[in-house]
């Protein structure tokens, strides 16, 4: 469970949160929406220590971040944009990780598996497709079979045929009761993984609560109509 | 320390597939070769070479190390969503990459002067301090370039800081001394000139180069300022001095702003 209270960030005299507070539960599937510059980077990159709040506090799992690493060890984290040493092999990267974590990837060869990414491994990263890049990146999120999961616009770049194991999969972490952030501009992946979503706007949370709420509360059937009625309700 | 020696490994095991690594190692080794089979086994081969690694040596460090830095910024970001830290991190990087270019340094030049340049004029002493002060400058270029790293977010900014850094260092540098003492003949100019060259990295690599032979007055005015002065083991022992500093105190700024740093 992640637990966020009064989380003000600010770059200068721009606001990127403006004292956010939210709830996720496990065994929940949250996702995060939001136009470009609303905040979702920055909430995400908080919660994993890339950025320092200004003020508030996140807690994992009831293990409060207070700028020490080792509470990363219970999230597992899959980057919008997969970039790695371009002469380098996957599995060169995947051992990396290991060592460094010093840790037993009990899902490692599963994923594997499942992305079909075994005879991509031993190819250099500059020689790897976008897509193959996205599936080492699954790898490397998942493999240590972390309590929480955060992707960040997962899908992007990967076939139908990947992309719906990478949703099968997710769908999965529900009943292995994990916690789950999924942030993405693919409407149809929120409306098919999310159990929750909040919507973010110029660092402010706009509606934070399930799906079918948000469609009961603006009167829409569709997940898409029902947000752009809400963020044009913000912008009267 | 033991994650910070396996990041030291992984980078280096990235640069060294590096094609511009393998470049700066191949140019190094010609031209050593090369003024070693044209000017043979004289004086001059050895201020030839350190005259190009006074130059060559800060610019590749920095540009590499810049260029280095925002190349893997992704990569680093994705690093420190693991459990370690980011001084762990920053230090990893900076040890592989620093024994790269110190590797490439010594096998471009360590290599062909022991092969072709020992015997005759040319003593084990002078490598040796050759060697000692290319991997000063590479630490110390390398470090500058972390900091820079650390410092700017827009890549364009920090190459642009890297080339100016380097640039004054290299060249405006020596240029400003020689205006202030041309233009302030007249007074006792000595202690503030050797003031002067301890703030400048490639100004004291070259006085520890000139102390130990008799060439200063190849080496620009700063170099023959300070070999009067310190042509003793208290001069060498100030300069070391002064280059670790030079080192540790860009390595320490960086890591400082590393650690603070919004990704």
């Amino acid at each position: 469970m992640i637990q966020i209270s009064n989380l003000y960030k600010r770059f200068g005299k721009f606001v990127a949160l403006n004292e956010i507070s939210l709830s996720i539960d496990r065994g929940k599937v949250m996702g995060i929406i939001g136009p470009n510059g609303s905040g979702k980077s920055t909430l995400i990159k908080s919660i994993l220590g890339l950025v320092r709040p200004t003020s508030g506090s996140i807690s994992i799992d009831g293990y409060e971040i207070n700028g020490e690493a080792d509470y990363r060890r219970r999230i597992g984290y899959m980057p919008q944009l997969a970039r790695f040493p371009q002469d380098l092999k996957g599995s060169e990267i995947l051992g990396m990780i290991k060592k460094l974590r010093g840790a037993n990837p009990n899902m490692e060869k599963v994923l594997i598996d499942l992305f079909e990414l075994q005879p991509e491994l031993y190819k250099r990263i500059r020689a790897l497709s976008g897509g193959n890049k996205q599936k080492l990146s699954i790898v490397i999120s998942s493999m240590f079979d972390p309590d929480t999961y955060i992707f960040d616009e997962p899908t992007a770049g990967l076939d139908p045929v990947s992309s719906t194991r990478l949703k099968d999969f997710i769908q999965s972490l529900k009943q292995k009761n994990k916690t789950v952030i999924l942030a993405s501009h693919i409407l149809s992946d929120i409306e098919e993984l999310a159990d929750d979503i909040t919507l973010l706007l110029d660092g402010n949370i706009r509606f934070t609560g399930g799906v079918r709420d948000l469609k009961l509360k603006t009167g829409q059937p569709l997940l898409e109509r029902a947000i752009v009625e809400v963020l044009e309700e913000a912008a009267a | 320390m033991k994650q910070i020696l396996q990041f030291g490994l992984f980078s280096l095991k990235d640069v060294s597939r590096n094609m511009w690594l393998l470049i700066y190692t191949a140019f190094f080794a010609l031209v050593t070769i090369g003024l070693f089979q044209f000017q043979g086994h004289s004086g001059k081969v050895i201020v030839s070479i350190t005259s190009i690694c006074l130059v060559l040596i800060p610019l590749v460090s920095i540009l590499f190390g810049t260029m280095h830095f925002y190349n893997q910024r992704e990569f680093t970001e994705l690093m420190l969503t693991q459990p370690v830290k980011r001084r762990t991190v920053y230090t990893g990087i900076y040890l592989g990459l620093a024994t790269a270019l110190v590797i490439g340094f010594l096998a471009g030049v360590g290599f062909p002067y022991l092969i072709f340049g020992m015997g005759g004029e040319i003593e084990i002493v002078s490598l040796l301090v050759l060697i000692v002060v290319g991997t000063a400058l590479t630490l110390i270029f390398l470090a500058v370039s972390f900091l820079i790293g650390a410092i700017f977010d827009d890549k364009g900014k920090g190459i642009a800081a890297a080339i100016s850094f380097w640039l004054v260092t290299a060249i405006l540098y020596d240029g400003f001394i020689l205006y202030i003492a041309t233009v302030l003949s007249d007074y006792p100019l000595e202690k503030p000139l050797l003031a002067l060259s301890m703030a400048n990295p490639i100004d004291l690599a070259r006085v520890v180069l000139l102390v130990q032979s008799d060439i200063a007055a190849l080496m620009g005015y700063t170099g023959a300022v300070f070999n009067r002065f310190f042509g003793t083991s208290l001069g060498i022992a100030i300069a070391l001095l002064s280059l670790t500093v030079w080192i540790a105190a860009p390595l320490h700024w960086g890591l400082a702003r590393f650690r603070k740093k919004d990704f």
